[in-house]
């Protein structure tokens, strides 16, 4: 049984590792939110079977947050956003996805050679944990970095926040923080969602098009 | 959650709570603005009764020590001075169009929360709740940062959100690995989050665990302090956002931030096995100053100037803190209480100015000792103080780390001389211009108060001249106890 425990667990958080990866080469936007909505799935996947072995309820109701917001709510709130602003094709990638890729792949060595090290006491379970959460922290900056587009941003730190969970819930017996925490991250998605909505405005005042007619009739 | 037997200690925090929803749902922007400076006052004399009543034992969540409360007195008295400045700057903006009542409304309840959020950030016991408070803080500035929403205030705020949460993540992650290496010696649960019961155990934690959490903790809180190289969002936040946030931002929230980190400088200095944390405050510290005072001499806009000036300043004060010592540390304390005195001052004056000026450009204000004597000449006090020149607080504290830092570390003492007097060189440059010279812009008269810049810069100039014996035995007990 606790062979099984630590698989799954394992197996969860390295999921959480690949679809990290899988959204680091993504070149659209849609296509980056919906590997996202994944990453916040196996996210709960991996909260819900911690809960379960830890046997703390309470990491139920993060896990459920997780499923509503992050894998449902959000991912629909942007895509109908990006559609809006007609931004859904493009997506600007400074660097190749080469290089983007390797540097990914420096990341996660350097989170596991350096977590690794330092915890050669801690419960094994929770080592793994922080190590690949780790991992997907230094990956959503990774992603954050490598895009010029904001909405690719937003995603990037949203993964980011993921690994943030991840290792919250890793943690073993760890306080209050988990519920504050992913209310945190609700409570940014809304502003994420506001600053949009003030951005939208800002477009549409110059993309409208009576204000392009009234502009060229001024021309003439 | 919060015992009623800690009444001043709870009133801190609860008075700007209640003041905000109060604000939040009152129209009108001339009754809002005074119960705005009423709720900062009450808070301000919460503190003061903290400061003078007997200590409430630490708690679960809340405590008060020696350290902090030197933090929540300064962050609430500058609360309350800029509360006032806030009133007759948000009375111009109206009648220029620039605000709304809806965003006044707003605005005036995300400052009752940012001062909320700073409180609990301070007087957290809990490393959990500390977090929570610097990420609440961290939000409501950024909106508060937008507010204008041009496209450069909209540009700010996001440049200041972006940087400002991947600070705040790595922060958390640090916090999580204190967490984790507090597990093994107190157990799990709640205990092991709480500042008091972390500090008495400190000894016991596996050192490279806690050297990952401090690196992790002085990357994240150290954006918001603003050290270079984290310091992107610092001066677009202070130029874009409405005046009084940047006088808060500068005199406050970068305060906020550094009182985190010297708490967990002080849990590593309790473990003998970790690594010596002063070199690395040491050298960011310093490549703040150097880099900032360089800096100073490409600005164009006024705000931003001192902007680049404050982050110049939070790098001499973790530089002081850094290199340690009960000397130092005095000078670090003595020259955050200044920087923020002085610097929330240049911001009242420097608010007014380009209110009447109607821009932020350098080039296009002159002579403001002329046509505007009370801020010109407040200006360039205020800018003679934060150059450090005598008989300023600056003045004392740069002194005493200079003198401190030669006898300990001479070669450094250079690099930081050099610093000083770069950024020295910036200042007295720009303020020339500015405050002499011909008059350039509109001369219109300003409806300013003055009271809360003269009684700032009062204050800075009697620190310089005479210390009272009370406050250098308080500063002198604080900086014994940060070691």
């Amino acid at each position: 049984m606790d062979r099984l425990v630590f698989d799954v667990a394992h197996m969860l958080a390295g999921g959480l590792v690949l679809v990290s990866f899988v959204m680091l080469y993504q070149d659209r936007l849609t296509a980056l939110l919906k590997v996202y909505a994944l990453h916040a799935l196996v996210l709960t996947a991996s909260v819900a079977w911690q809960a379960f072995v830890q046997d703390a309820p309470h990491l139920y109701i993060t896990a459920a947050i997780a499923l509503a917001f992050k894998a449902v709510v959000i991912p629909v709130a942007l895509l109908r956003i990006i559609r809006r602003l007609g931004i859904h094709r493009e997506i600007e990638t400074v660097v190749g996805i080469g290089p983007t890729m390797l540097a990914g792949m420096a990341l996660v060595a350097l989170s596991m050679v350096v977590m690794l090290r330092v915890t050669p006491d801690a419960d094994p379970l929770a080592r793994e944990d922080l190590a690949f959460a780790l991992a997907v922290v230094l990956l959503g900056m990774l992603t954050m970095v490598t895009r010029r587009n904001a909405v690719g941003q937003v995603v990037g730190f949203m993964a980011l926040e993921n690994g943030l969970v991840l290792a919250a819930t890793g943690a073993k017996g760890m306080p209050l923080v988990v519920e504050i925490s992913v209310a945190f991250s609700i409570l940014i998605a809304f502003i994420v969602i506001g600053i949009f909505l003030f951005r939208i405005r800002e477009r549409f005042d110059t993309v409208d098009v009576q204000a392009l007619d009234r502009f060229r009739g001024d021309r003439r | 959650m919060i015992p009623w037997d800690l009444d001043a200690l709870a009133a801190v925090l609860l008075i700007p709570l209640a003041a905000a929803a109060a604000l939040a749902l009152l129209p009108g922007y001339r009754a809002t603005s005074r119960l705005n400076v009423l709720a900062s006052l009450l808070t301000f004399a919460a503190a003061l009764a903290l400061l003078v009543g007997e200590r409430p034992a630490p708690g679960g969540y809340l405590m008060i020590d020696d350290l902090n409360i030197v933090f929540v007195t300064l962050g609430t008295f500058i609360g309350f001075t800029t509360s006032v400045f806030s009133a007759s700057y948000i009375a111009h903006e109206i009648e220029a169009g620039r605000l709304t009542p809806a965003y006044l409304r707003f605005y005036h309840a995300m400052y009752q929360v940012m001062m909320f959020a700073m409180n609990l950030a301070l007087v957290a016991n809990n490393i959990g709740l500390m977090w929570v408070a610097v990420e609440i803080a961290t939000l409501s500035t950024v909106l508060m940062v937008g507010i204008y929403r041009t496209h450069a205030a909209l540009e700010a705020a996001w440049k200041y959100f972006i940087l400002g949460s991947v600070g705040i993540a790595l922060a958390l992650f640090g916090t999580i690995l204190v967490y984790m290496a507090a597990i093994p010696v107190i157990g799990e649960g709640p205990d092991a989050m709480v500042w008091t019961v972390l500090i008495e155990h400190a000894a016991g934690f596996d050192p490279a665990l806690i050297n990952v959490a401090f690196v992790f903790l002085l990357l994240g809180y150290g954006t918001k302090v603003g050290l270079v190289p984290l310091h992107a969002w610092l001066p677009d936040a202070h130029a874009e956002g409405p005046t009084p946030i940047s006088a808060v931002l500068s005199g406050l929230l970068l305060n906020v931030a550094l009182y985190a980190l010297l708490r967990f400088k002080l849990l590593m200095a309790a473990n003998p096995g970790a690594l010596a944390t002063g070199p690395l405050m040491m050298a960011m510290g310093l490549a703040s100053l150097l880099f900032a005072a360089v800096m100073l001499y490409r600005r164009r806009d006024i705000k931003r100037m001192f902007a680049f000036s404050s982050i110049e300043h939070m790098g001499i004060i973790v530089f002081a803190f850094g290199i340690g010592g009960p000397l130092a540390n005095f000078a670090g304390l003595l020259h955050m209480v200044m920087h923020s005195l002085t610097k929330s001052a240049i911001f009242f004056a420097v608010g007014h100015i380009t209110q009447v000026k109607g821009t932020q450009r350098m080039a296009d204000i002159g002579g403001l000792t002329e046509s505007h004597p009370w801020l010109g000449w407040s200006l360039v006090v205020g800018v003679v103080a934060i150059a450090g020149l005598p008989p300023t607080g600056v003045f004392m504290s740069e002194f005493l780390l200079v003198s401190s830092t030669f006898a300990r570390e001479p070669l450094l003492a250079i690099l930081l001389v050099l610093g000083l007097l770069l950024a020295f060189g910036a200042l007295l440059l720009r303020v020339g211009g500015l405050a002499f010279g011909e008059i350039k812009g509109p001369v219109t008269p300003v409806k300013a108060s003055y009271l809360p810049m003269l009684a700032h810069l009062g204050l800075v100039l009697v620190a310089g001249v005479y210390l009272p014996a009370p406050v250098v035995a308080w500063f002198r007990h604080i900086a014994a106890l940060l070691g």
